[in-house]
Formats: structure tokens, sequence, C-alpha cells
């Protein structure tokens, strides 16, 4: 019988190893595996990639990776955030690699890394600072970068419900990043508020199938109430904040 | 000569009124995040917020706030009756390839020839891009929204961008707090100008060429 529910968080991170490149869901604080991350720290492993939308909010989750020292790189789109300042320590410090991809790119590129694409071209950032030393094309009148896959050696995921195949559902826009980077790394470790039986899954509305997760370990439900970033909001009040 | 700048409000609400029925439309975070509060109640317009919502409604009530429900500015919103969630890909597969009608952006400085620079100041600000490159070349039309001049007066219309550019050749519009001008082949056409503010005086202001609305180009 396959049974893909780890029978404890330590257990389901047991093989993580230093220097690995780990992709971890979440926009903002949606969707951001948190119970995954802080057993995560408690493993120990070091010198890590993180591949992730922004740096960490505040203490906890992706934050709290930076200020164990874990954190060797950093891939994302907006580190750029009033409560992400165990990041800027680290990297005002010159402790930290930092890649900035333009988010529809980094997206793509783990989508490609998870179909198998060797690489491709994207109207995204053409003529930027971000294109910078990168193999351009004009393709049907249109510039275009060339990009590469973006593999995980392994995804950590926060889903809503998942079964013993690993079959996962997602809540809201706490959906974001996670589909695609379980489907992108080696080894994809799904956190879920549920476990249920297989069929309790409604086969038409099953978001990430379980060919693409490894393992999927249940954890205690906490208060779904929205947290506001410390220290206010995102960084507003400039006009050319455009997107996050 | 007295002229009234619109406030960011007016200015939102002159957009507003320019999204026909029917839109899929992005506001990108900071200023353009205030045309949602404007938009004519008569008419189905659809919000896409980049992290996976299409059909993003207002913010919820005090205490009905969803930490699972955020736009791109990371604050608690609702979802419409009939809105949808999706993943990432999904997501910026509708910002990049041509499927959202309008996306209303701000930003530092645009040129002449539309190109947007938005997302840095240069220097050693730490850099952070989002998707705002992603809307700059994917959505069918980029509607700038932004201060006419900086605080030292400046034009941000400017011959061309001296900050980091977002995209090349993408601003269609661009509305500001003196006029609304529309980047065309023929130059730049400037209309709405606001009461008390004679063409001539914003052309002083602006700096770069324009052309009232109406008047044909000089060969």
């Amino acid at each position: 019988m396959i049974d893909k529910i780890s029978p404890s968080i330590e257990a389901a991170l047991a093989d993580v190893r230093d220097g690995a490149t780990i992709l971890v869901g979440g926009f903002g604080g949606a969707g951001v595996p948190e119970e995954l991350v802080d057993a995560l720290i408690a493993q120990g492993a070091k010198d890590l990639t993180i591949v992730n939308n922004n740096a960490g909010n505040g203490e906890i989750g992706i934050a709290a990776l930076f200020k164990a020292g874990r954190i060797r790189k950093l891939i994302c789109s907006y580190p750029r955030q009033v409560d992400s300042h165990h990041f800027q320590e680290a990297y005002r410090a010159g402790k930290i690699e930092l890649e900035i991809v333009p988010q529809g790119t980094l997206s793509e590129r783990m989508r490609a890394a998870s179909a198998g694409i060797g690489a491709f071209y994207t109207p995204t950032g053409y003529g930027t600072d971000l294109a910078k030393g990168k193999e351009t094309r004009v393709i049907d009148g249109k510039g275009q970068v060339l990009e590469h896959p973006l593999h995980g050696d392994v995804a950590l995921v926060k889903a809503e419900r998942g079964d013993r195949w690993g079959n996962l559902v997602y809540h809201k826009s706490a959906r974001n990043y996670g589909p695609t980077m379980a489907s992108a790394a080696k080894v994809t470790i799904a956190q879920v508020y549920e476990v249920v039986d297989l069929g309790q899954l409604d086969p038409e509305c099953i978001v990430t199938p379980g060919i693409f997760v490894t393992r999927v370990v249940k954890v205690p439900r906490k208060g779904g109430a929205y947290r506001a970033p410390a220290g206010g909001s995102v960084t507003r009040g400039i006009s050319g904040r455009a997107v996050a | 000569m007295s002229y009234a700048r619109l406030t960011r409000d007016d200015i939102a609400r002159r957009i507003a009124q320019d999204i026909p029925e029917g839109s899929y439309v992005n506001l990108g975070i900071g200023m353009p995040t205030l045309v949602g509060n404007h938009l004519p109640k008569d008419r189905e317009i659809f919000l896409h917020s980049e992290n996976g919502i299409l059909g993003m409604g207002p913010a919820p009530a005090k205490g009905e706030e969803d930490a699972d429900l955020i736009n791109a500015g990371k604050e608690p919103v609702t979802l419409l009756t009939g809105g949808a969630y999706f993943h990432h890909n999904d997501s910026f597969a509708m910002m990049r390839g041509g499927h959202l009608d309008i996306a209303v952006l701000g930003a530092f400085q645009v040129s002449v020839s539309g190109d947007l620079a938005n997302w840095s100041t240069g220097g050693d600000a730490i850099p952070a891009v989002g998707g705002a490159m992603d809307l700059a070349v994917g959505a069918k039309n980029v509607w700038v929204m932004m201060e006419h001049l900086t605080k030292e007066g400046a034009s941000k219309i400017v011959t061309r961008c001296t900050y980091p550019l977002t995209g090349i050749g993408v601003v269609k519009r661009v509305y500001t707090d003196l006029a609304v001008i529309d980047i065309t082949p023929r130059g730049l056409v400037a209309s709405r100008v606001v009461q008390g503010l004679s063409f001539d005086e914003l052309q002083r202001l602006t700096g770069v060429p324009l052309l009232p609305q109406g008047a044909r180009a000089v060969a």
C-alpha cells in the first residue's frame, strides 16, 4: 500500500542536505509552509539556496531561516518589504547572494524544470538590467530573453488537504506557487491541515496530482486570522511600487 | 495663473471612468490600487491579482480578513461571486500572454517613446521587481498613474529614462495630476488638462514636446 503520509514533520525533512536548493511556496504570508520551515531550522541543514517570491516577513518562516544563518543564496522577485529585516541585515552584511528574477519568469523557470523544457524565450525583462548578460533574440518582432529552468532539490509547499497518494488541494490565494514548485523538485513535501481518505478529493478538482508529491505531513490548524506585517503593510507610498 | 492639481483620488476616478465594462484589469500596488475604489458600480470589471485571483473584490469588513486571501500588496481582500483562484503560472500566463486588457502601474519615469521605469531607483537600494516587468510587456494597454512632476519640479515624462527600465515602448497612456498624455506614433498628445492650466504652461512644465488633442503633427 502506498502511503505518503509522514509519521512526523521531522521524518518528512530528515534527508534535506546542506547546500540544497529549496523551493518554498508562498506569496507574502499566504501559502508559506511555516511549520515545514520551522522544522527545517530544527533539522539544521545549512548553506541553502532558497527560492521564494519574497524574503521572509517578521520573525517567522523564511525570516527565521535567515536569522539562523542557514541561507547562502536567495532567488526571489520581491525582497523589499518593510518587515524583511532579517534578510536585509544579512544582505547588507554581504552574507547573502541575491538573484532577482521577474516574478513570471521565476514561476515559468520552475514550470520549465517540471516540464522537461531545456530553456525558453520570454519578452519579460528584455532591454532591462535583469536581462544583462543573457542571450536575446527578436521573435515575431518582439525582443525576448533566454531563460533556463530552475530545479529544486526539495520543494516545501502548503496545501489545505491531501490524501495518502499525495493529491493536494489548496485554499484561496494561498495556492500561488504551490503547484508549480511541487512539480519542479526532486522531493516535494506538502504540509496540509487535513488528511482525507482516497476518493474524498473530487478528481475533477485535484490541483496537484500525487505524482508530484513525495511526502504529506499533517500540521495543526492555526487561527486563520489575517496578520498585518509587523511595522505596517508593505513598503508603500512611492508611486513607482508597481506590483509586489 | 493658478491651477489646482488633481488629488490621487481624482486621478483614480478618471482612470476608473475610462475602463470599459468587461475589461480584465490589473491594478499595480501603491497609487493604482485607489482605482478600485472608484470603479463605476454599474459596470462589471474583472480585477486580476498576480497571486492568483480573478474577480477580486474590495477589502473585507474588520474581523472578516482571511490570511489566505490577499492582494499583490499583501493586504486582505475578498472574492466576488463568480471569481476564481489559480496558481502562479496561470496568473502570469494571463499577464505575459496578452490576456489582460489594462494594467495600471505607478512609475518613476515614462519616456516619450513609452519606456517605463518603475521598479528601481538604482544605487544601493535593494532591488525588487515583482511582476512589474511581466505586466509591462504583457498587458494589452499599460496605463501609468503618477504625479506629473517630482518633488523638485522636474517632469517625470522624459526624453530618456534615467532610472532602470521596466519595459521598452510599453506605455500607451499616462494619467497625471495635471493632464492625460497619450503616447502615439505622432507624439505625445495631451488632453484633459486641469482647469486653470494652459497648454503652453503644461508644455513648459513637461519639457518634452506635447501636442494638444486634435492637433496635427508638424511635418
